[in-house]
């Protein structure tokens, strides 16, 4: 087994192999939840916290759900990320949240680095559920995963990422994911916020979403935040629209079999029109099943065959009882 | 009164260029004389029957260094730092004056403030405290401080500390009405809008760890800015703590064509890369930040051809509470007193093969100049006020932080190796360090007395 870490931190320092076998477990965990019992006893007696310090009701719910699938106990633990000049430290929430016997965090924050911090100070294991514009790994592999299905050599895929890339965690994860795995990467957005610089992490940056979507294999759509429209990084959204959405008249030109991917929640009518989102290029609820069978896996490899998961035998959930 | 003599030592003083090894001799608290091996050395005093003599053979004798740009935190933020352990810090670094920046709480923009810093450093009875006062009235940059009367208590050169001039024209009436007193204005050079928030340097780290960058432009741009002004003020600009290529480049054409700008850098600016924010340690979180190998060359390549003329250590201290947070939240700065010269000699001599003159220059009689302390200080020649410093450049030193004088251990040089020993520290004749040790003296404060 390619796995021996002990945290899930980001993509940028994991091995392709590593990359791999996380995309192999998920795909052993995909079918419990085609099961009567959705269950598996891989994590059982162990304990997850969803440590969330910022709101973030899809990626706790998937978290929650694959622990209780895999037997754990979840605990949901929402603090307030604001600066700590006042109250208590990020460390010391999260080292008070471990000594009530935890052995897997998993932590969302605003801030680039806060999960890398934690793994520093804490004795569990550390699940990267979104830091800051760093890195999410999870949904990225949760991305990648989607596109296996569909399209299992990523070896030359063409894949664009198109949005807000500098603002993007799933935007970075993916990136360093896709590399790994060979595909070639555009990010693809208005230059304020696809800046030229980004070609020093190895992608082809374009400003114009039509020049490059005859070659484009996948689309990874990210949601804009109305936010950077209000703090005049570009004027409009209808013009953003316009320039980066995903319509009818553009899926007339993309390739016969390219994949329209979404982290959710849609901007209905912005990223992407109603009939691109329901359409059949659309992935996009495969993602959120797949998310589920990635986070097993996430929880699964940290938990149990990380250097510290020897008390608990060692069993793929594809070979285990039901 | 007896005298001290300084014997066998390396006496270096970039003032008069003398480089020998000789003895030096200290009288009520002034150089009486220096005497070189080749001629004998200080044989007549040698035999006075009640001078101590201290030897120094092997060491580095050299002015005592003068940071012009330390941030004490007193009044206001005494649980990052006092006078006194800043003072104390300062001498353990071979530092025997300090300008003292006014970003405290209140600022130090009135006479009364200026006296109070003026008073603690004589209390603490180790460095010589210089106030820095603001240019404008709690540095908000809307109405001048008034420079008489800071510059009556003591204020060497004004300076709104962290906080760039919005406006160009309070900059230029700034440096218009502090060249009455033949005062140098410190400048911040940083356009806030461009730099958006930013927590380090705009480059490639940033950019794969999303954190917001700070861009070199951010600095240089008001570098052009100020040096404009300077040129139609003739006022006496002096550019603090250059990160950028641009900046250094602005000020040698600055210098060129006859502005009055001076320049300074800090050893952690020329010295380290924006590389190590890499595992997110808010121990490397400075403003400006750690730039890039490029502009660290070009620092350097500033410091060889004189474009930069001071050497500060930009001394931020926080506690460790403050600095144990997201780096994002974590505040910007590192302390540097008891790093200042080591580091300096370490990065200068050792790596870059600096004169040791040469680098002593930008820690002594030039900031001496700047600061119109030249008379008395900044050199070693007889007559000067004894403030001297003895370096062993021989030995080996692992930067401890925990082993630091200083209220703060927010370094980001701990771990490495050095070399530039603080042996002595005579301020004023006194001697304050011995074999590496502070030692006792004043009292920490009025109101801890």
């Amino acid at each position: 087994m390619n796995w021996n870490r002990k945290h899930l931190l980001g993509l940028e320092d994991l091995s392709r192999e590593e990359i791999i076998e996380l995309l192999d477990t998920a795909e052993g965990f995909r079918e419990v939840s085609t099961r009567s019992v959705k269950k598996v006893p891989a994590l059982r007696g162990r304990v997850v916290v969803n440590l969330f310090f910022e709101p973030s009701t899809r990626t706790r719910t998937s978290f929650e759900l694959a622990g209780a699938r895999l037997s754990a106990d979840v605990l949901n633990f929402s603090g307030s990320s604001s600066s700590t000049s006042k109250g208590e430290t990020l460390n010391d929430t999260a080292l008070n949240i471990e000594a009530m016997g935890v052995d897997i965090v998993v932590v969302r924050h605003s801030c680039s680095g806060a999960a890398y911090q934690l793994s520093q100070v804490l004795g569990c294991s550390v699940i990267n559920a979104g830091d800051g514009a760093h890195e999410h790994p999870t949904q990225a592999l949760l991305d990648i995963f989607t596109i296996r299905q569909h399209k299992p050599d990523l070896e030359g895929l063409k894949v664009a990422i198109v949005g807000d890339v500098s603002h993007s965690r799933v935007a970075r994860s993916n990136i360093w994911g896709l590399q790994k795995l060979g595909a070639e990467v555009y990010a693809v957005g208005p230059s304020t916020l696809v800046p030229n610089g980004l070609s020093r992490l190895g992608v082809k940056v374009s400003h114009n979403l039509d020049e490059v979507l005859e070659e484009v294999d996948v689309f990874n759509m990210l949601r804009i935040q109305k936010e950077r429209q209000e703090r005049g990084l570009f004027p409009t959204i209808r013009e953003y629209a316009k320039l980066y959405g995903l319509n009818g008249e553009r899926m007339k030109r993309v390739k016969e079999d390219a994949l329209v991917l979404h982290p959710g929640p849609i901007n209905r009518g912005v990223e992407l029109t109603p009939e691109v989102a329901d359409g059949p290029r659309s992935v996009i609820l495969d993602q959120v099943s797949n998310g589920l069978a990635v986070r097993m896996a996430a929880l699964y490899l940290v938990g149990a065959c990380g250097p510290q998961g020897g008390q608990v035998e060692s069993q793929r959930a594809s070979g285990g009882e039901s | 009164m007896s005298k001290i003599i300084l014997q066998g030592g390396r006496l270096i003083d970039p003032e008069t260029g003398l480089d020998e090894t000789g003895d030096l001799v200290i009288e009520d608290g002034r150089v009486l004389a220096l005497a070189t091996a080749a001629e004998g050395g200080a044989a007549e005093f040698l035999a006075e029957e009640d001078a101590e003599i201290i030897d120094v053979t092997g060491l580095l004798v050299t002015p005592g260094l003068i940071d012009m740009h330390a941030h004490l935190r007193e009044p206001g933020d005494e649980e990052e730092e006092t006078i006194w352990s800043g003072s104390r810090a300062a001498v353990a670094g071979g530092i025997t004056t300090v300008a003292a920046f006014p970003n405290t709480e209140p600022a130090v923009d009135n006479e009364a403030s200026a006296e109070f810093v003026v008073l603690q450093g004589r209390r603490a009875g180790y460095a010589n405290i210089f106030p820095v006062g603001t240019v404008t009235l709690r540095r908000e940059g809307e109405e001048l401080s008034e420079m008489a009367g800071l510059t009556k208590a003591g204020a060497v050169a004004f300076s709104d500390a962290d906080r760039c001039l919005r406006s160009a024209e309070m900059m230029r009436r700034g440096l218009l009405y502090a060249k009455m007193f033949d005062r140098p204005v410190v400048a911040f050079c940083e356009d806030s809008d461009l730099r958006r928030g930013g927590v380090m340097n705009y480059g490639k780290v940033a950019l794969r760890h999303g954190l917001p960058g700070i861009p070199a432009v951010s600095e240089s741009i008001i570098v052009a800015r100020d040096i404009g002004i300077a040129d139609i003020t003739q006022g006496c600009l002096h550019i603090g703590q250059l990160s950028a290529a641009g900046s250094v480049a602005l000020v040698r054409q600055g210098k060129e064509s006859g502005v009055k700008v001076t320049a300074e850098v800090t050893p952690h600016h020329f010295t380290l890369t924006d590389e190590c924010c890499e595992y997110f340690d808010p121990n490397y979180k400075v403003l400006p930040p750690l730039r890039s190998q490029a502009d660290v060359d070009a620092l350097l390549e500033g410091l060889r051809d004189g474009t930069i003329d001071v050497i500060v250590s930009a001394h931020a201290p926080h506690t460790a509470e403050e600095k144990a947070v997201e780096f994002v939240y974590a505040p910007f700065g590192v302390v540097g007193l008891e790093t200042l010269f080591c580091a300096s000699y370490t990065t200068l001599v050792g790596k870059h093969g600096f004169g040791v003159a040469e680098v002593l220059a930008k820690l002594t009689i030039n900031p001496a100049r700047l600061l119109g302390l030249a008379d008395d200080r900044g050199g070693i020649s007889a007559g000067k006020i004894a403030d001297v410093a003895v370096f062993d450049v021989e030995t080996d030193r692992i930067i401890d932080p925990e082993t630091f004088e200083s209220k703060g251990r927010n370094t980001c040089f701990g771990g490495l190796t050095m070399r530039g020993n603080t042996v002595h520290t005579f301020v004023g004749g006194r001697h304050v360090v011995s074999e590496g040790r502070v030692l006792g003296a004043g009292q920490e404060s009025v109101a801890e007395r």
